[in-house]
């Protein structure tokens, strides 16, 4: 039952969560991509010619929306961990979400 | 009058762990509490419902129970503001073992709250000159909200974190022990660190926030779990415990 | 034996949280600069081939992001799916030292 939740704390620690999980799957393969160099440049190209399809730059925009939004959540986290709890500290999660969009399109801006 | 002539339907959480929901039919009453309205239900349709209360003006902290899933004080909570639907649901709060129809065992809540050593603990020596605490103290003022809490068991019953780790200590305890640490004429530190720090310990928050949310007095055992955090990382990074 | 490590372990993702705050925002803003008319391994070679300061920037940011997704992940796993242990502990470490070595590896081979 999820009745109890209607804070929007609730949400951010979601995100943060489940964002979080998204990038820590994520590193190895992005890890595997980078170590195709050792492989020689025409291995890595490769690969990043498959890479400059359209669906895969918006995959790749998403991932940097994630990467944003863990980011900016987190600093919100640590910002309430060690330093003085504020009230105006509510809205962190606000500018977490907006920050988080643009950035996210602004690499989808460049990107094509 | 017109009010006493409505009825609305109230579910009832009856029998143990494993139990179900008993409905009653009772009158609308306007400034009516959830408190009243069970009492009603015992006196004159079912004398074996068993329900917790004490001081009945939001001071003792032993009504709490779930109404329509959320945790709240009974005695203060008018059915007005809750109903929905002409329906209300009653259950026992949840993260504690059930006694009996909406009676919870506060224990394991208790008993957290000494783990985190929650007890107040003078100095060994004779005390011969007493601290002074003023109320601009900074110190003083850094538990102001944390020592009104009535330990009614709301944020435990709310809190995510109890609920996937069951050894986590909950915001109440973890509220109590931001509350002595703050205080100047109390000597359980550095173990009182070392006892918010163990494997149920205040790192385990999400700061969900979940227990602000429905803490009946609007405290924010959130920011004490927070402030606790901070003292316990810079005392471990010192090497002081 | 101290039963304090569930702490320490969570201070450890909150340092290393503080330093990928850092190295993620300076590496959002060079990706997202970089990505500009697209990208082959020659451009990437040219920037990063030969600049050692690079070369500790990212091996820092591997070491931090390994950290940090390992004891994120950890968790997880006790939280969601109620896995710990010793079996989660052992897949967690192999996890780490994966990504350590993956990362640093591709490091070296973009740098040298």
């Amino acid at each position: 039952m999820k009745t109890n939740r209607d804070k929007k704390e609730y949400w951010a620690s979601f995100v943060q969560r489940w964002s979080g999980v998204a990038l820590a799957l994520f590193l190895p393969f992005h890890f595997v991509v980078l170590s195709l160099i050792l492989q020689g440049e025409h291995v890595l190209d490769g690969f990043l010619y498959w890479a400059d399809a359209p669906l895969v730059k918006f995959a790749e925009a998403g991932l940097v929306g994630l990467l944003a939004v863990h980011l900016l959540g987190g600093f919100r986290l640590l910002v309430i961990e060690f330093f003085a709890w504020k009230e105006w500290q509510g809205y962190l999660i606000s500018i977490a979400g907006v920050g988080a969009t643009a950035t996210g399109c602004l690499f989808l801006l460049r990107a094509f | 009058m017109e009010n006493n002539q409505k009825k609305i339907t109230v579910s009832v959480w009856r029998g143990g762990e494993d139990g179900n929901f008993e409905n009653f039919q009772v009158p609308f009453v306007e400034d009516q509490t959830i408190l009243d309205l069970l009492t009603h239900v015992q006196r004159t349709i079912d004398n074996s419902l068993s329900y917790r209360f004490a001081c009945r003006v939001g001071m003792c902290g032993s009504c709490a129970m779930r109404v329509n899933g959320k945790p709240r004080w009974t005695c203060r909570t008018l059915v007005s503001t809750v109903v929905q639907n002409d329906e209300l649901k009653l259950e026992p709060l949840s993260n504690l073992p059930v006694v009996k129809d909406l009676v919870v065992d506060m224990e394991p809540f208790f008993e957290k709250w000494q783990e985190a050593k929650g007890r107040f603990e003078p100095s060994d020596s004779p005390v011969t000159e007493f601290v002074p605490i003023k109320p601009d103290d900074k110190q003083r003022q850094k538990a102001d909200e944390a020592i009104e809490c009535i330990n009614c068991g709301c944020c435990y019953a709310a809190c995510d974190v109890v609920e996937s780790n069951p050894a986590y200590l909950g915001p109440a305890a973890l509220n109590r022990a931001w509350s002595l640490i703050n205080d100047a004429k109390d000597f359980a530190n550095p173990e009182r660190l070392k006892a918010v720090s163990g494997d149920g310990g205040c790192q385990n928050c999400h700061t969900n926030s979940q227990c602000v949310a429905r803490c009946p007095l609007q405290l924010n055992p959130t920011r004490s779990i927070a402030g606790l955090k901070k003292a316990v990382s810079l005392a471990t990074l010192k090497g002081e415990i | 034996m101290s039963n304090r490590i569930e702490f320490k372990l969570w201070l450890a993702h909150r340092l290393s949280g503080m330093a990928l705050g850092l190295f993620v925002v300076v590496h959002l803003a060079g990706m997202i600069i970089a990505i500009q008319g697209g990208l082959s391994s020659a451009e990437i070679l040219q920037r990063t081939s030969g600049n050692y300061a690079l070369g500790v920037f990212y091996s820092l940011f591997t070491i931090a992001a390994a950290t940090h997704s390992t004891i994120g992940l950890r968790t997880v796993a006790r939280e969601v799916i109620g896995w710990s242990g010793i079996s989660a502990n052992f897949f967690l470490i192999i996890f780490f030292l994966f990504l350590c070595a993956m990362g640093i590896s591709a490091v070296g081979g973009l740098v040298l």
